[in-house]
């Protein structure tokens, strides 16, 4: 019998939790769930080596451990973060982490064509979702933003540069699904871009994946531009027998038509299954599909609500003054869009 | 004068060659350790130095070394960080160019103390020729007998490898560098892991500064007590600083820790003034990233206490009203000098270094390049300089690796302490273009400024 | 996206290739990818640039994929994806030799080569450019020349000229 793993015992913003060792704080207070979880624009649980980069989940460690309880001197990204035993995390109670979020979120706009009215991901973004709930309204940025070429990457995959966050998914999902990666990030700083440096098409049964990853609509399905606003499609979990994948994937339909496929995404945006490129772009019949049930959207997604409701107290929270206050910024906004 | 160690006979001819440098007792060291002490002895010595990283974080070298991890049967690797690419540094240039079998030396006590058998020396691409100098002192302390199978016969082998790098100032962060040693792009690691336990190709692995490296060779010579007597406080030893800018005599110093700043600018043995007879306006003591400083908390700290170059009292009064010793770049303006143009020229340096993998710093970088870029054409409003602040302050602790702290400091110092300078510029756009503010109050005794 | 309007097929020499197999025995075995920079220093030094093709034969040398050696030839400055000038002029730009004179030589350099930083003068001698600090701030204003990286220190407008004239005198000679 394998010795019993002695969990650590956490908390974040007050709400206790016990965890294996070797978890990061960002997927502790993804175990508490709501609105105590930080957000990860960068981090894929299931790409090895991602995250870090975003800067979006930085937490405050105000006890590092119950050994060494000293708080940490920075704030930390918790998605790569490890926790300790005793470890006390400051999220949305920290008007620290408040402030330098609502700073990462500008920033990462600065260069952002803010193009949602014509962009496929508009909807689903995370970018959206990410300025919305923690970002500032307006930008003090006035200087031109930087503009690349629209590349098409092959037939089905568009890249839009100007949106990219330089999150580095989509290279991950080509080094760990791929035996061949094509496309890489080019330049440095400012001007880094993701691209094939010479027009290559991505060609794989799996690279289709890179679009499911992308958080933003940097990387999207040529088969589904400009059909339709995802909002107005229903989606519906469905499956077939498929070789290469799982085929366990979400359909997007338009009335009777399947405009597009993707893999079915959990609570945290992440795919469940990465499917293949067959089940993806070429499979759009309903009849190559067993349909499963209507996928379960997020309450506050416009998919599934297709207007914005009230912002939804998860109990923990209406136990707890101190996050009741913590969430009075976010309890306004939904007031506002009442 | 002070005690030379690591330039004793800098002016020696033919010191940059094998025979020189061993007639004037070099390779002493290589002798002492690998013959009469254990590697942990090496490290002991070291540690009573209290030599600390020369590269510009202080952090103290015996500890970095003790962390080392030492898993059976896995290779464990010294890298010697020749980056230098701090702007106001040039010291491991001089050294490397001068006397590169202080460097040679050095790493072989190094290497022996930390149980490695191959170690490389990552030099930034731009010096081209000083890499062929450190190849060609490996290849004669080689023949020498000092470096390959079985040094001095003791049993102990070591190769050393001179790395170039292909121009990135990131690359003198240390687990960008590397990376850029394993051939890929120069994007600091997330940490941890730290270095000690897994670096390079995933092994153990200490990266130090070229000074700090040269510098172990008297340490091993003298002893570690000697060295320690030298200095004040925790500030031991000697350092090389870089002198630019301004001054009559600009070039590399070796001083004891605990000199007066203001001797070491204004003596003839060091800078020699300020060049043309003008006056002091501001000096940045450690290289680009530290903070600023006005001429009236060059020579005193706020407390009225003379200023040392030391650790401790540069970094006296915090960044309110002090700096830090850094990389020992000490980069001198006199009063013709414009504080925020040279701001926007240390923004565009950041700006153009920063390796673009996280946000704060990839974004936050060229948005301050561009701030400073309107104020100093003339261009900028009030709420220009607050913004500025704001976005230094979105960056500063926020970042994966130091670069982001490096380009937020010099932008908040020269706010805090030049603020008039910038507002001038807002107000005076069009004079502003024509002439520069000049000395205004900089050099008045604190006392005043605070009334 | 880099626009690889202009590639120049190359072939390595045994040289080269000898040079570059006594680099990867610098790492230990499966570490090759180690001596890629020092590796694509030693092709811009023969070639003057690195093009596509250049980086991909590199790539093959290497048993790496092109776009590992793209990533790495993008993220530093020296090395040029494009021709340059017989002599490159890399003038220093950063603060220290800022405070000695830098941009007046920068200038200076622009007027007399005629032409604009990145561009390549009609001749094909000249081209240069700022480049970010070379850690030589005691003896600015500075400038280097590759493939070698001679370095000229304490530029007046005077001994730029003079630099100028040798250079142009020495290809005349070639």
């Amino acid at each position: 019998m394998a010795d019993e793993v002695v969990n650590f015992k956490v908390t974040i913003d007050g709400i206790p939790v016990e965890v294996a060792p070797g978890t990061t704080i960002l997927n502790a207070a993804r175990q508490i769930g709501g609105d105590i979880v930080p957000p990860a624009m960068c981090y894929y649980s299931k790409l090895e080596g991602s995250g870090g980069k975003c800067r979006t989940c930085l937490v405050k460690v105000s006890k590092g451990s119950e050994k060494d309880p000293r708080p940490m001197p920075k704030l930390v990204a918790s998605c790569r973060t490890t926790v300790m035993d005793g470890m006390e995390v400051q999220n949305i109670t920290s008007p620290e982490v408040v402030e330098a979020r609502k700073g990462v979120v500008e920033i990462l706009l600065i260069n952002h064509p803010l193009d949602c009215p014509i962009c496929d991901q508009a909807g689903e973004c995370k970018l959206q979702d990410l300025g919305y709930e923690h970002g500032s309204e307006g930008t003090r940025y006035e200087f031109e933003r930087r503009t690349f070429e629209r590349v098409d990457l092959g037939d089905k995959i568009q890249l839009h540069m100007n949106r990219c966050i330089l999150c580095y998914r989509c290279v991950y999902v080509a080094n760990q699904l791929t035996e061949q990666r094509e496309h890489g990030i080019l330049y440095r700083g400012d001007h880094s871009e993701i691209t094939t440096h010479i027009e290559k098409a991505l060609d794989h049964d799996f690279i289709g994946n890179v679009i499911d990853v992308c958080p933003v609509g940097a990387l999207t399905d040529k088969t589904f531009r400009f059909k339709n606003r995802v909002w107005f499609t229903k989606p519906v979990d469905a499956h077939r027998d498929c070789p290469t994948c799982s085929g366990k994937v979400t359909l997007w339909y338009k009335g009777e038509e399947v405009l597009r496929v993707t893999g079915r995404k959990d609570e945290f945006g992440e795919v469940e299954d990465f499917i293949c490129n067959t089940c993806r772009f070429d499979t759009k019949n309903t009849s190559d599909w067993v349909l499963e049930h209507p996928t379960d959207v997020e309450k506050e997604s416009v998919i599934g609500a297709n207007h914005y409701e009230q912002f939804n107290l998860p109990p923990v929270i209406k136990e707890d003054e101190v996050l009741q206050l913590a969430n009075a910024e976010q309890l306004q906004r939904t007031e506002r869009l009442k | 004068m002070g005690r030379k160690l690591l330039l004793e006979h800098i002016n020696e001819p033919g010191i940059e060659t094998f025979d020189v440098y061993r007639q004037k007792g070099g390779y002493r060291a290589v002798e002492k350790a690998l013959k009469t002490m254990s590697p942990d002895d090496v490290v002991e010595e070291v540690k009573k130095s209290g030599l600390r990283g020369r590269g510009g974080a202080g952090f103290p070298t015996g500890m970095k070394w003790s962390f080392l991890a030492k898993p059976e049967g896995v290779a464990r690797y010294l890298v010697c960080n020749g980056d230098e690419s701090e702007p106001g540094t040039f010291k491991d240039r001089y050294l490397m160019t001068h006397i590169p079998h202080a460097l040679i030396e050095g790493m072989i006590v190094s290497s022996y103390a930390l149980g490695a058998n191959t170690s490389y020396i990552y030099v930034r691409g731009e010096m081209m020729p000083q890499i062929r100098i450190l190849e060609k002192a490996i290849e004669e302390a080689k023949a020498a007998g000092f470096l390959g199978n079985n040094i001095l016969g003791t049993g102990y082998n070591l190769e050393i490898y001179v790395q170039p790098g292909g121009g990135a100032y990131i690359c003198g962060e240390e687990t960008a560098l590397l990376e850029s040693l394993e051939g890929k792009r120069g994007n600091p690691r997330i940490k941890p892991p730290f270095p000690a336990i897994a670096g390079l190709y995933g092994c153990p692995t200490v990266v130090n500064n070229v000074e700090s490296i040269a510098s172990i060779v008297p340490i091993v010579n003298d002893g570690g007590e000697e060295y320690a007597k030298i200095g004040i406080e925790r500030s031991t030893g000697t350092k090389l600083i870089s002198a630019s800018g301004n001054i009559n005599k600009p070039g590399v110093y070796e001083i004891e820790l605990g000199v007066p700043v203001e001797e070491f600018i204004y003596s003839d043995e060091y800078c020699g003034g300020i060049a043309n007879g003008k006056r002091l306006k501001a000096l940045v003591a450690g290289g680009s990233s530290v903070p600023i400083l006005p001429a009236n908390l060059i020579s005193k700290t706020v407390t009225g206490n003379p200023r040392l170059m030391t650790y401790e009292s540069l970094a006296d009064g915090g960044f309110q009203t002090g700096t830090m010793l850094g990389s020992g770049g000490f980069i001198v303006f006199d009063e013709d000098q414009c504080i925020v143009r040279n701001t926007w020229n240390f923004a565009r340096f950041y700006h153009h270094e920063s390796c673009g993998q996280c946000s704060p710093c990839r974004e936050g970088t060229g948005w301050m390049e561009k701030v400073l870029h309107k104020i100093e054409h003339g261009h900028g409003t009030m709420e220009d300089i607050d913004l500025l602040w704001d976005i230094q302050r979105k960056i500063e602790g926020n970042t994966i690796c130091p670069l982001g702290d490096a380009a937020a400091w010099p932008v908040a110092a020269a706010i805090r302490h030049f603020r008039d300078e910038f507002e001038w510029h807002v107000l005076n756009p069009q004079e502003s273009q024509t002439r520069n503010y000049g000395l205004a109050h900089y050099a008045d005794p604190l006392a005043t400024v605070v009334q | 996206m880099l626009s690889v309007q202009e590639n120049l097929p190359v072939e390595f020499s045994a040289t080269l290739l000898v040079k570059c197999a006594e680099i990867v025995s610098r790492y230990p075995v499966g570490k090759q990818k180690s001596a890629l920079l020092p590796i694509l220093h030693e092709v811009q030094a023969e070639f003057g640039w690195l093009s596509t093709d250049a980086m991909d034969k590199i790539a093959n040398f290497l048993q790496i994929k092109p776009i590992e050696v793209y990533e790495v030839a993008t993220f530093y400055t020296m090395y040029f994806l494009k021709p340059q000038g017989k002599y490159a002029l890399e003038v220093c730009r950063t603060g220290p030799c800022c405070l000695v004179g830098a941009e007046k030589i920068m200038k200076h350099i622009e007027q007399r080569l005629g032409v604009k930083e990145g561009e390549v003068s009609a001749d094909g001698l000249f081209s240069w450019r700022g480049v970010e600090c070379l850690a030589a701030c005691g003896y600015g204003p500075v400038l280097q020349i590759g493939p070698e990286y001679t370095f000229y220190e304490n530029l007046t407008e005077d001994s730029v000229d003079q630099l100028i004239d040798t250079l142009r005198n020495k290809a005349k000679e070639a």
